[in-house]
Formats: structure tokens, C-alpha cells, sequence
């Protein structure tokens, strides 16, 4: 048990994916602008990963290995995060139109986040179990969404002030992130991992 | 009372009163011609019920009102009514009633004491609707509407405001100190007229003489349903909603009024102008201004008939001296400058204050919020106002409302410690006048669209029964009949 | 590398894409997408003068474009600068100016019939889109200022031209 909740920990703050790996910063920057784009695809993400997470882990155990086609590895985990995608565009499409407009194309492009690859092959890597597996894709998300959620909520904030116009945007928004970045260094070193 | 401090927030401000107390109340005279205005601001009116050449004496009714926020309207003086014409008020501009004195004061004859003590509360009601009483606090709401929504409610607690939180006003002050018994024979007519069984009279500390002449009165009563209590000396602890939150502990929701948690608040010059009334019969014809400002020459409270000129008082308190750079009606945190002293006084002025550079806090200019945070510990209503100005500058509705806009009594404490000197409340006020607009123009793009599906759901359904008509009239025509 | 080896790599592949594809066409089918609700936030926030400048029928079918992506916010004069900004606020898009080739932006005014001159055809009654004109034939007309959007509809059909836009403020009361 304690293994999992460090293995969480290490996945959502220690090795934060957005603020210390620099993986998924697409979304990252482009959905922040607003709280509840942000909040939208944070929930969208988790549900991608996690269930990404479980796919692949049977994927590579029950098919890929046992028939010897290991390197078919990369090409599969993507059609089935993309298949995954797929769907949640489905049903956030059918529950909240709105959120849909929202998200516009980054709700897609899900798909080609590294950080959902990243967790996938990680799991691979590591060598996790199956619940393993779901626990690291999860904490990921879970890390994921509380940087773009704290990230949206400065944006926020940084749009209505007084930014010099060199700064307008992205430039500060940069700034930010980069500052946020220093700040989860803080973490290193927690849990011994 | 318990421990815990009256108000959450608020400034301890020099009171500045002690120039204006130093004589005692004097009379203004009565003006050459009463201006009476109709309009009463927020679009509240009255209707004339007297002509140009009706002859009237003190107290004949020269107005009724046309809405339930408004009041009637009496003259002040005897004379003959010249003109009812468009003049500047107080308010703004609007219709005004001028009557001519012609120097006999006489009172309308019709005028008698209310035995008050033998009418039911709904006939006191009736009776004080009819005197034209005004809420003498500032926002000048008619007292008799006020009393009767606490008889609908329920009410059982009447609250008198004697607090006079704002610096340089003390015309309450004044009155309490000479007029006491008619502020707790007011308290008792109210009680009657609103069903309520309690009365406290809320006095701040610094106002020991006041408080030593309602106790005597108190005393003198010996109605045991009448209490005085001392608060401290904070602004803005008169505000209705502070004031209340003070004496109860308990607060007022933002969208409901006292009445609806058992409490109605009355200022103690209303309840001496119904003592007054039920006394002599006189409606509200006249109420005591305080008259103040280093750049007067002679400051003062007087007693003063509606619709006289602000420079009549000013004249009767020694005229100008120095230099005044604005001369105000109200106090000096929550007043108003006027540019002309020619406009006449109205029920909801309180206090004309002519001040010089000396008097007021000149603003330096505005710098940028430096987030120290200092404006939210002094908010008594609990509010941010470092974040209400973000979104009031990024006219973020959806913020502004869930940041509590609409609890903001526009005090000035956060401008008054704002180290950058914005100019919060000014901001905050625009804000709340655009968030109106918006609602109001919401409002009609909605009833435009519910007025067009009507109008499109008629047009379907006229077209349904002429496709009808015509469907019968060819089988008709065909010999078929009826189908 | 032989056919042996590559067959059950690609037929794999296939298979997973096979199966993937018909579980998401299926979801597909049965789930809709809500259009609905986003129409309503949107038309909510139009100023419902129904006056067709921005080449759709009324303030429901541009709000349905808009919602499809057929149409841009920029298209109506009527709702102005607040109407975009707040459209840009709800669809998270960048505020653009009003488009001038769907019309000028006017601020708010009235339909006003000169009485002197109004014949009393009641070609005008119907062409109302919020039957705010009150009369009948050979009955003098006049429109209710209250419930007048500034539509200018009813300006085309009168044969005598006897209706007027005044601004609002111009009025008296």
C-alpha cells in the first residue's frame, strides 16, 4: 500500500509530468486561458490516462508479448489512446457542447499528448502490474490537472492586470510556467524517490 | 452585549464635530420662497394637488405621493404658490413647487394632535403616511412604509438610530441632546404603529451628552420596553446593516431587508418628527441640519424648513470664510459636492458642509494596487475590494457578483486606507451602474424574445387554420362535403 | 523478414483497428451530440431585435450557426462591441470587431409613426417581428415605445414613409 501511494506521489508531484518532465505542454499553454477549459480538459486527461494506462498494460501482456510482437508496441498503445480520445470527445460532444467548443481541437490532440505515450511506455519500462499501472496513470493525471489548473488560475489573473505589451500572452505565460516549474523543484527529494 | 467587537471591520475617524455643538440649536428663518421638490430622486415622484394662486398655510398638503417609495409633500411656510416650474435640486434637476411667504406664519388650521395611544397600528400607519415622514437618516424612505412592512413581517424589534457614525454630521447629536423626550415618545408611537414590543436607541460613545439626556428621558418614561445602548465610536457603525449586525449579531442577507429577520431601523430624527406630529399635528415640514466646515463662519445645527436655499443657512451661520473649495451636502466620507448653494434643501439633507483644502483628504494620484491587502481588513461588509477592482477594471461581471458587488454600502473605508490612493468606492459605484444597465437591457432582449415566439406561434396558427379554411372550401366546392 | 512473421503483426494491427473503429462508430450512433443547450447559452446573449442584418432569419438560426461553426460572432450591429465581447467570453475566442458589411452599429432607438401622416394602411402591423404596433385599418397607428427593438422592419412596407428612428434619448418622459 505504501508503495502505491509513493508511486503516486512520485507521478503527481515529485516527477510532476508538465512542471519537471516537460512532457504535454501543448495542452498546457493552450487551454489555460480560461478555468474551465482548463478544469475540462484536466478531467479529460484523467480519464484518457487512466483508462489509456489499463488498455495498454493488457494490450502488452495479453496480445503483444505473448504473440512475440513487441515492437508493434509504439503503433498500438497510440491507436488505442486514440480510440480512447475518440470516445471521450463522444460524450463531452453529447453532455456539454459547450465545453466541446471550449476545448475546440486540443480536445483531439489528446492524442498526441507525450505525456499519455509517456505514461504508457513508462509503465512498460518499470515494469508495473496492472494496478500499478492505473495508480501511476492516474497520479500522472492527477499532476497534470493540478498544474494546468493552478496555471489557468493564473492566467486568469495575469490577463485582467497590467502586463507591459512585449509580455502580452504568451511571453509572460512562459514566465509563469517557468516560475512554477522552480516552485515544484521543491518537491524533489520527497518520498526517496 | 457580548465580547466579541460590534463592528468586523471599519476606521476609528476624527469625529470633527465639537465646533458645530458648541452653541445650541438654533432656528433658521423661514425662507422667502420655499422650493418643495416633486421629484425625489430614484425616479420617485408626487403628484401636485394645489395650483399656481392656492393660498396655504404650515402643514397644507401640496402633494401626494405617486408610489409607495415616495411621500406627501406639506408646505413649510404660509404664503400663496407662485410657480411649478423645473429647477435644480439636490437630486439633480426636477420639478419643484414654489410657494411665496407672506410673513404671517400662519398653520393650516386643520392641523390637530393624533390621539395615538387610542388608534389601532393600521390607523397610525394611515395617519403617519398622511404627515409625509421621511426616514430623516439620508435616504429619506417613507417611515409609515417602512413601519408597515415590520407590522407585516412581524417585527418585534425597532431599532432608533442615534449612532451618527460620519464625521462633521451631528445633527442627531443635537437633537438628542435637547429634544430627547420627543425621540422616546417617537420610539413609542412607532412601536404601536409597527406591532414591535422592543425599542433599543443606539448611541456611540462619544456623544456622552446625548446619552445622558435619553437616559433621563428613558427614565423619565418608565417604559421598560425602551432601552439605550452604547456602541463604540466606529465608522461606519450607523450604516442600517452594520448598525444591526451590531445589536442583534445577527446580519442582514444581502437580497432581503431587516424586516425580514425581525428587525426594523428608524433614525432618531424621524421618531422625533412623529413625536412632533402626533404632538401638534404639524406633518414634516422641518428637521435640523447641521451646518459645518472651517469654511463657515459660524457652524452650527439649525432647524430648518424644507425648500429653503442652502445659502439662506449658510448666511445664517455667518456666511463663507476663507476659502471653501467645495461646499457638500452630507458628511465627509459618503457626501455629495454641489455647484450651485442656491438649491433648496430637501428631507434627506442632513448636513451642508463647506470645506476648505484643509478639511477634506486631498487625493493624490492614483498609483497601482500594490496587493497589501489593507482595504479588505478595513471592508465592514466582509468584502475584498482588492479583488472587486480587478474585475471591476476587467468588467467581469460573472466576478463582480460572485465577489458580493451588490453588498458594497459604498462607505469610503477602503479609499480612505488605499496607500496607492484609488478611488475604490467611485469604481465600485460605476461597476454596480453598468451591472444595472446590463441586467436591464438582459431583461428586454428576454421579453423581446418571449414577445417574437408569440408572435411567430400566432402566424403558425393562423396559417394552420386558413390552410384549413381553404382545405374545406375546395372539398366544398367539389361536392364531397364534410370529410 | 517473412510473411510468417509480418502476418500476425498486421493482421493484429488490423484487428485492433477493425475493432476499435466499430466501438467508436457504435458510440457514435448512440451518442448525440447536444447542440441544444449550447444554441440557448448563445442566443441568450443576443440582443433579440430579430432584424435579419446578420442574413439569417432571426436571432435563433445565427445563434444555431454560430453553434456550428457556419457563422463568425462578428455579425450583428445590433448587439455591438458587448454583444461580441460576450459571445468571445462563453466560446473562449479572441473579441474581433463587428463586421461594418452587416451594418452600422447604432446605439438604441425607437420606431416612431408621425401621426399627421400615417394613412392608416396597417401594412406595417405585421411586418413587427415583436407586434409592437398597435392599430388597425383605417385606425391610427402607433408603436409601443417600451417594446420596440429598433428593428427597422416596419420601415420598408409603409407606403408613405411615415415612421421615423429616433434615439432613445431624444424622447420625452
Amino acid at each position: 500500500m505504501s508503495d502505491l501511494l509513493l508511486l503516486a506521489l512520485g507521478a503527481s508531484l515529485v516527477n510532476n509530468f508538465v512542471l519537471t518532465n516537460f512532457l504535454g505542454l501543448c495542452p498546457f499553454v493552450g487551454v489555460s486561458r480560461r478555468f474551465e477549459a482548463a478544469a475540462g480538459m484536466a478531467l479529460a486527461t484523467l480519464f484518457v490516462l487512466t483508462l489509456a494506462s489499463g488498455l495498454s498494460f493488457a494490450a502488452w501482456h495479453w496480445l503483444l508479448e505473448p504473440l512475440g510482437l513487441g515492437y508493434l508496441r509504439t503503433l498500438v498503445f497510440i491507436m488505442l489512446i486514440a480510440g480512447v480520445v475518440q470516445g471521450t470527445e463522444l460524450v463531452v460532444r453529447a453532455t456539454s457542447p459547450l465545453l466541446h467548443e471550449l476545448l475546440g481541437v486540443f480536445l483531439p490532440l489528446i492524442t498526441t499528448n507525450c505525456a499519455v505515450l509517456g505514461v504508457a511506455l513508462l509503465n512498460l519500462d518499470r515494469q508495473h502490474g496492472l494496478l500499478e499501472s492505473l495508480v501511476f496513470g492516474a497520479a500522472a493525471a492527477a499532476g497534470f490537472g493540478l498544474a494546468l489548473l493552478l496555471f489557468a488560475a493564473l492566467r486568469e489573473r495575469i490577463d485582467s492586470g497590467d502586463v507591459p505589451a512585449a509580455f502580452e500572452g504568451t511571453p509572460i505565460a512562459l514566465v509563469t510556467a517557468g516560475l512554477m516549474a522552480l516552485a515544484f523543484m521543491g518537491f524533489s527529494g520527497l518520498g526517496g524517490s | 452585549m457580548s465580547n466579541r467587537p460590534a463592528l468586523p471591520a471599519g476606521l476609528r475617524l476624527d469625529a470633527r464635530k465639537t465646533a458645530s455643538l458648541q452653541c445650541p440649536l438654533r432656528t433658521a428663518p423661514a425662507p422667502r420662497i420655499a422650493v418643495l421638490a416633486i421629484d425625489q430622486g430614484s425616479g420617485e415622484a408626487a403628484e401636485p394637488i394645489v395650483t399656481v394662486g392656492t393660498r396655504v398655510g404650515i402643514g397644507t398638503p401640496i402633494a401626494r405621493a405617486a408610489s409607495n417609495a415616495a411621500t406627501d409633500l406639506h408646505s413649510p411656510i404660509a404664503g400663496v404658490v407662485v410657480e411649478i416650474a423645473t429647477r435644480s435640486t439636490v437630486a439633480g434637476v426636477g420639478r419643484c413647487i414654489l410657494i411665496e411667504n407672506d410673513a404671517t406664519d400662519a398653520r393650516d388650521p386643520a392641523l390637530a394632535p393624533v390621539d395615538w395611544r387610542a388608534l389601532d397600528g393600521v390607523t397610525l400607519l394611515d395617519c403617519l403616511r398622511k404627515a409625509g415622514i421621511a426616514g430623516l437618516g439620508g435616504a429619506a424612505f417613507p417611515a409609515a412604509g417602512k413601519l408597515a412592512l415590520a407590522r407585516a413581517n412581524a417585527v418585534a424589534h425597532l431599532v432608533l438610530n442615534g449612532a451618527e457614525c460620519e464625521p462633521w454630521i451631528c445633527c442627531d447629536d443635537a437633537l438628542m441632546r435637547e429634544r430627547a423626550a420627543d425621540v422616546v415618545l417617537g420610539g413609542q408611537v412607532m412601536l404601536a404603529a409597527s406591532g414591535a414590543t422592543r425599542c433599543t436607541i443606539a448611541i456611540e460613545d462619544d456623544k456622552p451628552e446625548a446619552i445622558a439626556a435619553i437616559t433621563a428621558a428613558i427614565a423619565a418614561e418608565q417604559d421598560d420596553r425602551v432601552e439605550l445602548v452604547e456602541l463604540p465610536a466606529l465608522y461606519p457603525l450607523g450604516a442600517e446593516r452594520q448598525l444591526i449586525e451590531a445589536i442583534t449579531g445577527r446580519e442582514v442577507p444581502h437580497d432581503a431587508l431587516p424586516p425580514t429577520i425581525g428587525v426594523v431601523c428608524q433614525n432618531v430624527g424621524t421618531a422625533a418628527a412623529v413625536a412632533r406630529f402626533v404632538g401638534t399635528g404639524e406633518p414634516l415640514v422641518s428637521r435640523i441640519v447641521t451646518v459645518t466646515g472651517s469654511g463657515v463662519a459660524c457652524p452650527g445645527n439649525l432647524e430648518v424648513r424644507i425648500g429653503t436655499p442652502i445659502a439662506d443657512l449658510v448666511a445664517a451661520c455667518g456666511g463663507y470664510q476663507g476659502d471653501p473649495a467645495r461646499l457638500i451636502v452630507g458628511g465627509a466620507m459618503t457626501g455629495r459636492s454641489l455647484t450651485s448653494d442656491l438649491v433648496p434643501t430637501t428631507k434627506g439633507v442632513n448636513c451642508i458642509f463647506a470645506a476648505t483644502l484643509a478639511d477634506l483628504a486631498v487625493r493624490d494620484p492614483e498609483m497601482p494596487c500594490i496587493r497589501c491587502g489593507d482595504c479588505a481588513t478595513a471592508c465592514p461588509a466582509r468584502l475584498l475590494p482588492q479583488q472587486l477592482h480587478r474585475a471591476a477594471l476587467a468588467d467581469d461581471r460573472d466576478a463582480l457578483a460572485r465577489l458580493g458587488l451588490a453588498d458594497c454600502i459604498e462607505c469610503g473605508c477602503c479609499d480612505y486606507v488605499c496607500p496607492s490612493q484609488i478611488p475604490l468606492t467611485a469604481r465600485f459605484h460605476a461597476a454596480r451602474l453598468r451591472m444595472q444597465l446590463h441586467d436591464a437591457e438582459r431583461r428586454r432582449a428576454t421579453e423581446a424574445r418571449e414577445r417574437f415566439e408569440r408572435h411567430e406561434r400566432r402566424l403558425a396558427e393562423q396559417a394552420a387554420a386558413e390552410r384549413l379554411a381553404f382545405e374545406d372550401a375546395r372539398r366544398r366546392a367539389r361536392g364531397a362535403g364534410p370529410p | 523478414m517473412s510473411v510468417t512473421t509480418l502476418l500476425p503483426a498486421v493482421g493484429l494491427a488490423a484487428g485492433l483497428a477493425a475493432t476499435i473503429g466499430a466501438a467508436l462508430g457504435w458510440a457514435a450512433s448512440r451518442l448525440r451530440p447536444d447542440a441544444g443547450s449550447l444554441v440557448e447559452q448563445i442566443d441568450a446573449l443576443l440582443p433579440q431585435t430579430q432584424c435579419g442584418q446578420c442574413r439569417y432569419p432571426g436571432c435563433r438560426p445565427y445563434a444555431e450557426a454560430i453553434a456550428s461553426g457556419t457563422a463568425d460572432i462578428d455579425r450583428c450591429p445590433p448587439g455591438g462591441e458587448a454583444t461580441v465581447r460576450s459571445l468571445a467570453a462563453l466560446l473562449g475566442r479572441a473579441p474581433i470587431p463587428v463586421d461594418p458589411q452587416f451594418g452600422p452599429t447604432k446605439p438604441r432607438q425607437v420606431a416612431v409613426i408621425d401621426e399627421e401622416r400615417c394613412i392608416g394602411c396597417a401594412l406595417c402591423l405585421p411586418a413587427c417581428p415583436v407586434d409592437a404596433i398597435v392599430g388597425a385599418p383605417r385606425f391610427m397607428h402607433t408603436v409601443i415605445e417600451a417594446q420596440c427593438t429598433g428593428c427597422e422592419l416596419c420601415l420598408p412596407p409603409c407606403p408613405v414613409d411615415c415612421i421615423e428612428l429616433r434615439l432613445t434619448a431624444d424622447l420625452p418622459g
